[in-house]
């Protein structure tokens, strides 16, 4: 197998010198990051080269990385102190935002010569978020991106039906963004006087049960430091 | 001339054939559909955010609720996905009690939905056989795990216990007697393994059973043949897996292409279907349940001689055992470190699939090295299958769209997540 993930390692390496960079992949995975300019052009080929021959778009996830690598309890060099309750939520401690936020993956298959491909692309930057539909490519993309729009608000160009897909009709927000609360903006209740349900805000308070929190963990180092594919496969 | 014009139909989220609670939007030209447009989300608990909230750990029994008829298939995804990037080798019994579940489990959702696909387009005596061995595989669950349905039973390093040593038992009641209960509990008396081989031997000749119901009824193929036909290269464009591919004539099973735990040692064989309409797909079923048996077979004969440990020695990851808890400090720290924060996963991104009973069940994980997932995304089977529903019903009469949506296997707790 390993050698396998080798070959098209380095096939796609060699067609797509100018358009793809290798992403820090687990042995076994092969993953590439690829602009949204170059995005239908590159897909296209790798549906079509024989070489690559990824027939099926297997699936397609919407990713905010907005809170990325950020905590709600900072545990180090607190002792003097004493660790705080570990109860803040990040989005009290945000910093500046990253510069790029939104991202699609697309996880690809291709059965003839059964290997697997992760695409990345973030999407152009403003809001909304904007990259070009895959649809054409694969028609299996449809109701995928119809998702990523609905729960992260990325808009799919050339889309054919961008409609909600999950969330209430008449829903307000995108709901899987990381600075949409847990708890939702709105709920529901029986109105006794109107004799009907209605919409209120929310009456209850955001917690934080088991706080988020990134530990340094030297086991993990090997896995952890930032491998090329190429070279995560021939380990 | 009289006026005539289409007519739009609602089709659910209250019908007893829209499984669960699918709302189907059906534009009509008298019995023949020309649109057809599925609203879903009725179930939507927005699983994945759930999941951004809470260690590792809580999240596993989410994953019970997503196929809520094939519950450890999307665990195995899940502890599969954690287990890549902690980096962590699963114990050999571990795998084969992994192996032997996925293969319950099959069976657990092929009988349900043969039951369920049958009662939607007019077999009843089907669903009533199907429920009856679908009873005993339920026990089976409940002697592991505790629960009939949401087991909760993967852990990442392994399986949460041993195989018991005994199957629950009927109890004489009011309404049975000593001797209906002595009659019911004969293949209980031994362990789970020998209930499971006992199983394994007279499962077949209830295969037979259906399929005498069935497969050349007439009035099951008039239902069945021709309809909902996907040809090979449409199959592949929108992303069908499973069953759902192997009918359109597509030899394609992870199990054999891309084996993860011991599906490499097993021996079976992978039906596929010649015209892909919906009475392919049920053969394909149908076979993969005898398929299923043989591997639970060989699963039971490999741990009856071989045993050892279900779960990784790892106190970073898995518990240490409540008595060690009780008189080691270590043990102690351990464990309130695991059940208040958990473990933190190296940061990464992976892909984890197994080959669920309706297709492949992936989970996409993002973890930037915290307690919790930075992302988890369910790739479900159902959802590439309901969105080409208007591709498959286009043309067909109304009475074929139950039919068609019997064939996909709709559930829509992983459709909707």
């Amino acid at each position: 197998m390993s050698s396998r993930i080798e070959t098209l390692a380095s096939r796609l390496s060699a067609r797509f010198a100018q358009e793809l960079r290798a992403l820090p992949a687990l042995p076994g995975d092969v993953a590439f990051e690829v602009d949204a300019a170059n995005l239908l052009a590159v897909c296209k080929e790798l549906r079509d080269n024989a070489d690559f021959g990824f027939e099926q778009l297997i699936d397609l996830a919407g990713v905010d990385y907005l809170d990325y690598g950020r905590e709600e309890w900072n545990t180090l060099g607190s002792t003097a102190t004493g660790f705080s309750r570990g109860v803040n939520r990040i989005k009290e401690t945000v910093g500046e935002p990253q510069n790029k936020r939104f991202a699609v993956t697309y996880q690809l298959l291709s059965i003839s010569n059964n290997w697997r491909l992760r695409l990345r692309s973030f999407t152009d930057e403003g809001e909304p978020p904007v990259i070009d539909s895959v649809v054409e490519i694969w028609s299996g993309a449809n109701w995928f991106e119809r998702e990523a729009f609905d729960l992260y608000g990325i808009m799919f160009r050339n889309h054919p039906d961008l409609r909600r897909i999950l969330t209430d009709y008449g829903f307000i927000g995108h709901p899987f963004r990381k600075d949409f609360p847990l708890i939702g903006n709105v709920e529901v209740k029986y109105d006794t006087n109107k004799g009907r349900v209605v919409y209120q805000p929310v009456s209850i308070e955001p917690r934080t049960l088991v706080p988020r929190v990134i530990r340094d963990d030297n086991r993990y180092d090997q896995v952890l430091k930032e491998v090329p594919v190429g070279a995560a496969a021939s380990r | 001339m009289a006026d005539i014009h289409n007519f739009t139909l609602n089709f659910g989220p209250q019908h007893p054939a829209a499984h669960g609670v699918l709302r189907l939007v059906l534009e009509m030209e008298g019995e023949v559909i020309q649109k057809a447009d599925p609203h879903i989300g009725l179930l939507h608990r927005a699983t994945e955010k759930l999941a951004e909230s809470k260690p590792f750990n809580q999240s596993i029994p989410y994953m019970d609720r997503l196929d809520y008829v094939s519950m450890m298939c999307n665990e195995h995804a899940y502890v599969m996905a954690i287990e890549k990037l902690l980096g962590i080798k699963v114990p050999e019994r571990a795998q084969y009690i992994r192996v032997m579940f996925d293969e319950i489990t099959r069976i657990l959702n092929h009988l349900m939905w043969l039951g369920a696909h049958g009662l939607d387009i007019g077999a009843m005596t089907v669903f009533l056989y199907a429920f009856r061995e679908r009873e005993d595989l339920m026990d089976v669950y409940e002697a592991v795990s505790g629960t009939r349905m949401h087991a909760a039973y993967y852990r990442p390093g392994g399986v949460y216990r041993e195989l018991p040593e005994s199957m629950p038992k009927y109890q004489p009641s009011k309404w049975r007697s000593q001797a209906d209960v002595s009659r019911l509990n004969e293949r209980r008396s031994g362990s789970m393994l020998d209930f499971i081989d006992d199983f394994c031997a007279r499962f077949p000749a209830n295969v037979d059973e259906y399929e005498t119901l069935l497969t050349d009824n007439r009035i099951w193929k008039q239902r069945t043949v021709n309809i909902g036909v996907v040809s090979p290269e449409r199959a592949l464009q929108l992303g069908f897996t499973g069953p759902m591919l192997r009918g359109s004539g597509i030899e394609w099973d992870l199990r054999k292409k891309q084996p993860y735990e011991v599906y490499d040692r097993m021996e079976f064989d992978i039906p596929v279907g010649v015209n892909g309409d919906c009475y392919d797909r049920y053969l394909v079923r149908v076979e993969e349940m005898r398929q299923s048996n043989r591997i639970i077979k060989q699963c039971v004969d490999w741990l009856r001689k071989h045993p050892g440990p279900v779960m990784l020695e790892d106190h970073k990851v898995s518990a240490p055992k409540r008595e060690e808890m009780k008189g080691d400090m270590e043990s102690l720290i351990h464990h309130f470190k695991l059940f208040t924060e958990g473990y933190c996963v190296p940061a990464g991104e992976t892909y984890a699939a197994v080959e669920a009973p309706k297709g492949e069940f992936g989970i996409y994980l993002v973890s930037d090295g915290a307690n919790k997932p930075y992302r988890l995304k369910c790739r479900a089977p159902g959802f590439p299958h309901l969105a080409s529903l208007e591709e498959m019903v286009k043309g067909h009469l109304l009475a074929d769209v139950v039919a068609v949506i019997g064939t996909q296997d709709i559930v829509f707790g992983e459709i909707d997540r």
